[in-house]
């Protein structure tokens, strides 16, 4: 299987005390463990993104523990109040331990 | 228009009247990088009275995921794509890049002319096909597989280059018979369903087939993101799909049968803009 | 149209908060799985209406993705936020959907993702207050299937 690869859309700028929007994306099939091969009649092991954390200068701002009920390529839209310039960190983890990270510069007025 | 389902298989399949709601949801957006989801047949012997996007038969909730690029899951491919780009990949130690350059200008207006008549193979050559000569011939590369992630990645990269231009595929020429035979396999009944293409999609578009609303059934979306899928496809998997339900042994993916359909289709839909990624149900 | 007094408001505000705590409405064996889930979150505690809005489309187009939208009404202040969210499925083979985790930091409870539905049945959105409240908001959604769709 390709490798996941994150993509992430947050902004580079935002004035003190502003709301701001992140969405983020990752490539990902979200097996759920529940499908059977339909040749051998096996069940495909679950493997899943289990896990999305999104911090803000090492500090947790929003984080997620998936079940397979999302959606293959997951998506996650969330927000942050801007308080101070610093650097996003959004790690994914998936059941084989795992993880992709992508990082994005926030810088505050 | 007329519907002429066989007496015996009317009941089996059942079309369920709908308005078209083409143009109302145009008008309350587009899809991120065109500016119509609509065109006007070329002749008055066209069989559509008015060209319309399958865009345009999806629900807001599907159209919202191609009216930003972000949301859109089939940019995954797109930039996977433009990653291998560059890859050098092959015996001649070449990547796409090393001859076409950046593919922002060399490949625009590629993908709307697809497939596209090759000289020195005397026959039609679709994206696939295409990329996959290039990789023989000209890198020492072997071939993808149609449906392999680097296929598809490949194929929505350069085809989006072409976004928001009009398909525009050769149809004169040595591509008349091809179109020809395209079209003889648009109208053609098969499958113990006994359906040709036209059935839903030329004589019943905008109604409900059990559970789904038919579209036109264009080709200037693929590849497309589809949900049902949960990935990138490309327009033959589409084919074949659509074959298997209506009970038909599928025509070979890449085979001519195939490819005649993609060029009569591509003919039929011209004028509409090329959405490749386009986000479909 | 209709005015409502402030009394019958209330009155009918008053009979639905009972009602989720008497006799919770969950009717199939996957809806009690799901109250279980959810059980689990609360510890028992009944949650009450309001404040949490669940936005889904009233039909999908297809179960493999569904957009979701999720909003609760709070100053998300140090000592006033939205601890986490639950989402359960209720006629999905197993209930969890997913569990979102929020801070002070996130400034407001809002958060969007894209699920996946087996069949028409309801979605469940349980927020965890910073006081230690509950409250939770459903929704049917219709799921398309039976089509040919290739």
């Amino acid at each position: 299987m390709a490798k996941s690869k994150p993509r992430v859309k947050a902004p580079k700028t935002a004035g003190k005390g502003d709301i701001v929007t992140i969405k983020t994306l990752i490539s990902h099939k979200m097996e759920t463990g529940l499908r059977k091969d339909k040749k051998t009649g096996d069940l495909i092991p679950r493997q899943i993104i289990n896990k999305f954390m999104a911090k803000f200068n090492g500090e947790d701002v929003f984080s997620v523990d998936i079940d397979p009920a999302i959606s293959a390529n997951p998506y996650f839209q969330f927000s942050m109040k801007a308080e101070e310039s610093g650097e996003f960190e959004f790690i994914w983890v998936d059941d084989s331990g795992d993880t992709y990270s992508k990082k994005s510069a926030l810088t505050v007025n | 228009m007329k519907v002429s389902i066989k007496a015996g298989l009317v009941a089996a399949i059942a079309f369920a009247g709908f308005a078209v709601t083409g143009s109302t949801l145009a008008d309350e957006g587009l899809p991120e990088g065109v500016t119509a989801v609509k065109a006007t047949p070329p002749s008055k012997d066209h069989p559509l009275d008015e060209i319309l996007s399958g865009w345009t038969f999806r629900t807001p909730e599907t159209q919202a995921l191609q009216q930003d690029d972000f949301e859109n899951p089939g940019y995954l491919w797109v930039e996977r794509g433009e990653a291998l780009w560059s890859e050098v990949d092959g015996s001649a130690g070449k990547a796409c890049a090393s001859c076409h350059n950046d593919a922002a200008d060399s490949m625009k207006g590629v993908g709307a002319e697809m497939p596209k008549w090759d000289a020195k193979l005397n026959r039609p050559l679709t994206m696939e096909q295409r990329i996959n000569n290039c990789r023989t011939e000209n890198m020492g590369a072997k071939e993808w597989k149609w449906e392999s992630t680097q296929m598809l990645s490949m194929t929505s990269y350069v085809r989006n280059q072409s976004r928001g231009m009009p398909v525009n595929v050769q149809a004169d020429g040595p591509m008349a018979s091809w179109v020809a035979k395209g079209k003889e396999v648009y109208y053609t009944r098969v499958g113990q369903l006994d359906m040709s293409c036209a059935n839903c999609h030329e004589a019943n578009y905008g109604k409900y087939i059990r559970a789904d609303f038919l579209s036109q059934g264009h080709s200037n979306g693929f590849p497309t993101y589809r949900l049902k899928w949960q990935k990138i496809g490309s327009l033959h998997r589409r084919f074949k799909g659509c074959m298997k339900n209506i009970r038909a042994t599928p025509y070979k993916v890449g085979g001519d049968e195939f490819v005649a359909l993609e060029v009569y289709l591509a003919q039929r839909g011209k004028g509409l803009q090329v959405e490749a990624p386009a986000v479909r149900n | 149209m209709h005015t409502i007094t402030r009394r019958q408001l209330l009155a009918v505000t008053a009979a639905t908060a009972t009602g989720l705590a008497l006799s919770p409405n969950f009717a199939s064996a996957k809806a009690e799985d799901a109250m279980a889930v959810l059980d689990k979150f609360t510890g028992g505690k009944a949650p009450a209406e309001g404040k949490v809005t669940l936005k889904m489309p009233e039909i999908a187009e297809n179960g493999n993705t569904v957009p979701l939208s999720i909003s609760v009404d709070s100053p998300m202040t140090a000592d006033n936020y939205v601890k986490r969210v639950v989402i359960v499925a209720e006629g999905n083979p197993r209930p969890e959907v997913a569990t979102l985790h929020f801070s002070p930091k996130s400034g407001v409870a809002e958060a969007s993702t894209r699920m996946r539905l087996a069949k028409t049945q309801n979605v469940v959105a349980l927020a965890e207050m910073s006081d230690g409240s509950f409250h939770m908001v459903k929704r049917q959604v219709k799921v398309t299937i039976g089509g040919c769709g290739g």
